[in-house]
């Protein structure tokens, strides 16, 4: 039977779009070819900054530090959470029992559901300088020289935050990749353990391969997610000390917000659009690759 | 330990004769609890603190156990944050933005799913992009429009922006369900000569109340976390949310030890209540997503 007349039920969908979505990203892109501080007048300025841009030498640093933070949030939590859920389930779940394995994987999912703001402010907390919980640690074992304004240290800053990242996201892959499993073959690993395979082998052979459809998933979310990171930044350490934590996004905020620089600001947030844009495609295209093969 | 072990056959594969005596898996099992130590410990190390004397703690500092539970940190905090308020603030928009970003994933998801408009798949390219985008992109113009439109410092155009946002991740997820809706009920529904709206809300929307169950969940835990625009959008007291509240109170001199830990122990405990009461479809939600 032919299905006719149903774009009347889009209508509401795409005017909401429209609004909230297509004109503030076409006025941002516009903004960013013009100099204008939010009020006066918005003077039409071509490629000028942009050309500026490049040449920032904090532009290039905001993205370095996001290069160490997709490691922290995105390549480092998939791997230690794809192990972790082989673990859990493959191990875990076959001799202790199903409930174990869901003990654990509730309990490394928690920080996942924590809201940004109080993870700013339970790592403000224990990393603080005077009354932070970690100095007291290290001072009761004896480690006192150890002791350190971890976040308040453009040495350290920015290591602290990338610890801090693996502890939020570390849960995420450990869920996406558990219920993966779910739909693997129990024969399998039944076959491969008649075959004498050792779990090593298992999970190289068995657990890696079929879970590729999450593991992409996992990867693509996590380093977007990396590339947007605001909360965590503006409430840890504000982008400092000295810029040594800043990002793209809390960079373009500071200009729109703190120096009045629109039209600076959206250049910064249009080339961190174009990037996310980018790397989507290539990754949805490495993924249908890998699962149609 | 002991009990749990004995539970272990259930679901053990027939060979395999040394797990009985292998002592590899305790070792295992002390390694996952101590990693799990590690990832919950700051979680209690707030909790205990939150619940201790300014004089307990600088007596005992952050790791003693309080001798005795000290309430008023909390109370002190609630009521100089007015925090009712701002959990009311939350409540309502991450409530309302669930039920409008639901509805409107539906009338979109039964255009694109089983309607198969002309040009769906980049209607879905759009919503799939929408959903990428970065809010730094879209937040000076709207900034800007609110101001225009006198909706600035409102929670009615954080409502209206948030689900717009949540839907175009719930379009995309649900055309994916409604293109695989079983025709025979569709079918049905055209004998018997259920207009469009009457199949949508008799035959579509009852079917697919799991899916939407997630997707309700999802958009009322995500905007309830929602930050950045918030922030910048919300910024008289009286119209903060919960995280709004907490973020800018960071680093505020006022601030002791205890009663910032007080405070990241009530930021946490909403979250934690959801979690428990929708724990179930969360996860069933989150792999949602993964399997199209």
């Amino acid at each position: 039977m032919r299905r006719k007349g149903y774009w009347v039920f889009l209508i509401p969908g795409v005017l909401a779009s429209v609004l909230v979505i297509v004109v503030p990203l076409v006025m941002t892109v516009y903004t960013s070819f013009t100099k204008w501080n939010g009020v006066g007048e918005q003077r039409w300025i071509g490629f000028d900054n942009y050309t500026r841009l490049f040449e920032d030498s904090l532009f290039w640093s905001s993205f370095g530090n996001i290069v160490l933070l997709i490691l922290a949030m995105a390549v480092v939590p998939t791997l230690l959470g794809l192990f972790l859920a082989a673990v859990l389930f493959d191990y875990v779940a076959k001799k202790f029992g199903d409930r174990w394995a869901s003990f654990f994987r509730s309990g490394f999912y928690l920080p996942q559901i924590i809201p940004v703001a109080v993870t700013g402010i339970l790592w403000g907390w224990i990393l603080h300088p005077e009354y932070g919980a970690l100095n007291r640690i290290l001072d009761t074992v004896g480690l006192g020289s150890l002791a350190h304004n971890w976040l308040g240290e453009p040495g350290s800053a920015l290591y602290s935050v990338m610890g801090i990242m693996i502890w939020v996201q570390l849960g995420y892959p450990i869920v996406m990749f558990m219920a993966g499993l779910q739909r693997v073959d129990p024969e399998l690993y039944e076959a491969a353990d008649l075959d004498g395979a050792s779990w090593w082998q298992r999970f190289r052979k068995i657990t890696v391969y079929l879970i590729r459809p999450e593991f992409y998933v996992v990867l693509v979310t996590t380093t977007i997610s990396a590339l947007k990171i605001f909360g965590p930044i503006f409430v840890l350490t504000g982008g400092g000390p000295s810029n040594a934590t800043l990002v793209p996004s809390y960079f373009a905020y500071k200009n729109f917000f703190e120096k009045a620089q629109v039209g600076y600001g959206s250049a910064i947030s249009t080339v961190l659009t174009v990037l996310i844009i980018l790397l989507s495609i290539v990754f949805l295209r490495l993924q249908n690759r890998s699962v149609n093969r | 330990m002991t009990m749990t072990a004995n539970r272990a056959p259930a679901r053990t594969e027939p060979a395999s004769p040394i797990k009985r005596t292998n002592p590899i898996r305790f070792v295992i099992l002390a390694a996952l609890l101590a990693l799990l130590l590690i990832v919950i410990a700051p979680l209690l190390i707030i909790a205990i603190n939150a619940v201790k004397s300014p004089a307990d703690y600088a007596g005992g500092g952050p790791l003693s156990l309080p001798p005795h539970l000290y309430w008023d940190g909390i109370v002190d905090f609630w009521n100089r944050v007015n925090f009712g308020q701002k959990l009311w603030n939350s409540f309502i928009t991450s409530l309302v933005v669930a039920v409008l970003g639901v509805a409107l994933s539906i009338l979109n998801a039964y255009a694109l799913g089983i309607g198969k408009v002309k040009g769906r798949i980049w209607f879905l390219v759009f919503f799939l992009v929408a959903n990428l985008l970065p809010q730094e992109v879209l937040v000076y113009p709207l900034y800007f429009l609110s101001k225009e439109v006198h909706l600035y410092d409102s929670l009615i155009a954080i409502v209206i922006i948030f689900t717009v946002i949540q839907a175009a991740f719930g379009t995309y997820l649900l055309t994916s369900v409604y293109q695989e809706f079983p025709a025979e009920l569709l079918d049905a529904a055209d004998v018997d000569g259920a207009g469009k709206w009457r199949t949508l809300w008799s035959v579509v929307v009852p079917v697919s109340r799991p899916t939407l169950g997630v997707l309700f969940t999802f958009f009322f835990i995500w905007t309830w976390n929602e930050f950045f625009l918030p922030l910048v959008f919300l910024v008289s007291n009286d119209n903060q949310t919960v995280p709004v509240a907490l973020g800018v109170l960071q680093g505020d001199r006022l601030m002791d030890a205890t009663m910032t830990s007080a405070s990241g122990l009530i930021g946490i405990l909403p979250a934690m209540i959801f979690f428990l009461v929708f724990q179930r479809t969360l996860t069933r939600g989150i792999t949602a997503g993964a399997i199209k």
